[in-house]
């Protein structure tokens, strides 16, 4: 049985100490309008990637609050050694930069207004290699699992997810919260009809009134649209599958947090701030929650998919796990785990989690997942309500 | 017998295909240990990762998986029935 003590994991040493799995300089966009010259300053200068997305105008309050803690989020992540930081105004830019700047690493800011996208670009790349030979230069260094924070999630999940992918990541972040490793787990409405068994394993009472809180507050958010998710969740795909109800999505998808405790609650996008597994506040759609956990610091991640969900992610290297012999053949180079012995009882869960952790080593040490090589780079805002 | 049919619970009310299976066929089921829970007699096709019913499933009557209740049966559905949306309803949310 293999313990992640034993694992060996490099990383990138950031400034605040905390180990990077992949070495990235971001060219961040704040706003829509400011894609083009971000996406310009990534086809300018070799090994910089552009996080493109449609918002950061007109959002208000918590649903600002939102967008700039992901967008800032994606700067601060381990895997990110500097950022470019692009917006249409200056003000709003420098709220990103300084949230990045506290982690100590380079960072800077650019403002189209009174510059144009030219000059913008011309500056932006000019910093932009600046970065690159600062990023290409540092070198990978040992890092102990206590330094890890990593986040799972599961997509067009079907039974076999609920019977083998999901408790194979929950037996994996079993051995990992033993070890010391900091973990994410979340998808707020897809715990409907399993909540009583989250809230059991949250290790205080505070902590579980606080996932409560937040499990109700959606509850509610559907019943004031005066519909339900019948339709939704299920999802078609879940359905095609052989999944029926959300009470039964919901205890396969538990099944990814083993029996560990719930030692924190978090919001969208929240750093977790001590090792052990967290619950985070999050929607159950595949590349916002995968997003959500990258702003919150996850550095690698476990998807477990039964129909074949292809999702994957710019800064965060997502696993893919999949159970569905069917799923396997038929989409094999979306899959990095194969689970599919599991049904024929040929793999018993302590050897899934063996493949699963081995998996997770080699891809910390720089081995690039399905989703990278196939440039699966979902990159996807969390909208809390419509903007002014 | 090889098994067809995985149980997360030995009591069950449905276990999963593991494969497609055919209807009048026999199968072999067992849980996620390996332990041996009968065979049953399928009524219907159940293609691969669908649920078979492993008691007679009522009308208004619990379904019970993972040992919890994942909805509730909305028509007969007897040992060996394919089980899925058309007999099958979520007891949380309303259409």
């Amino acid at each position: 049985m293999i313990k992640p003590q034993d694992l060996k994991f490099t990383g990138y040493r950031r400034p605040d100490g905390r180990f990077g799995v992949r070495n990235y300089v971001l060219i961040i966009p704040v706003d829509d309008l400011s894609n083009a010259a971000a996406e310009g300053v990534a086809h300018n200068i070799r090994g910089t990637m552009a996080l493109p997305h449609p918002y950061g105008r007109l959002q208000f309050g918590k649903d600002l609050d939102l967008t700039f803690r992901t967008l800032a989020g994606q700067g601060r992540n381990p895997n990110c050694a500097a950022a470019i930081v692009i917006g249409i105004e200056p003000n709003w830019t420098n709220r990103i930069v300084k949230e990045i700047e506290k982690t100590g690493k380079p960072v800077a800011g650019f403002s189209i207004e009174r510059a144009g996208d030219h000059k913008t670009i011309e500056a932006a790349s000019r910093k932009a290699k600046e970065f690159v030979h600062y990023a290409t230069a540092l070198a990978r260094e040992p890092f102990p699992v206590k330094q890890l924070t990593m986040s799972c999630k599961c997509g067009e999940s079907d039974t076999t997810s609920g019977l083998a992918s999901n408790p194979t990541v929950g037996r994996a972040f079993e051995r990992l919260a033993d070890a010391g490793a900091t973990l994410i787990f979340g998808e707020t409405t897809e715990v409907t009809g399993g909540e009583d068994i989250i809230m059991q394993q949250c290790a205080t009472k505070e902590i579980a009134a606080q996932f409560k809180a937040a499990f109700d507050d959606y509850q509610r958010l559907i019943e004031s649209q005066g519909v339900s998710l019948l339709g939704s969740q299920p999802t078609e795909g879940n359905i095609r599958g052989g999944l029926t109800t959300i009470e039964e999505k919901a205890l396969g998808n538990i099944q990814k947090a083993g029996r560990c405790k719930i030692i924190g609650y978090l919001d969208p996008a929240e750093e977790p701030k001590k090792p052990g597994l967290h619950f985070m506040d999050s929607s159950s759609a595949a590349a916002e929650m995968v997003t959500l956990c990258a702003a919150a610091g996850s550095v690698v991640h476990f998807f477990t998919t039964g129909q074949g969900n292809v999702i994957g992610n710019p800064v965060v290297p997502v696993i893919k796990l999949s159970a569905n012999p069917l799923t396997v053949a038929t989409m094999s180079e979306h899959v990095d785990v194969d689970l599919s012995p599991m049904l024929r009882i040929e793999m018993n869960l302590d050897q899934a989690a063996d493949a699963a952790l081995k998996m997770l080593e080699r891809t910390i040490n720089g081995r690039l997942t399905a989703a990278e090589v196939l440039r699966h780079n979902e990159f996807v805002l969390t909208k809390l309500y419509r903007s002014a | 017998m090889k098994h067809s049919i995985l149980l997360h619970e030995p009591t069950d009310d449905v276990g999963v295909a593991v494969e497609d299976l055919k209807a009048a066929t026999e199968v072999g089921a067992v849980t996620l240990e390996g332990q041996p829970v009968g065979t049953v007699k399928l009524v219907n096709d159940v293609p691969l990762g669908h649920k078979v019913a492993m008691k007679d499933l009522a009308p208004g009557k619990d379904v019970i998986e993972y040992g919890r209740v994942i909805g509730a049966a909305s028509q007969n559905a007897p040992r060996g029935s394919h089980v899925h949306t058309h007999n099958l309803k979520t007891k949380r949310w309303k259409a």
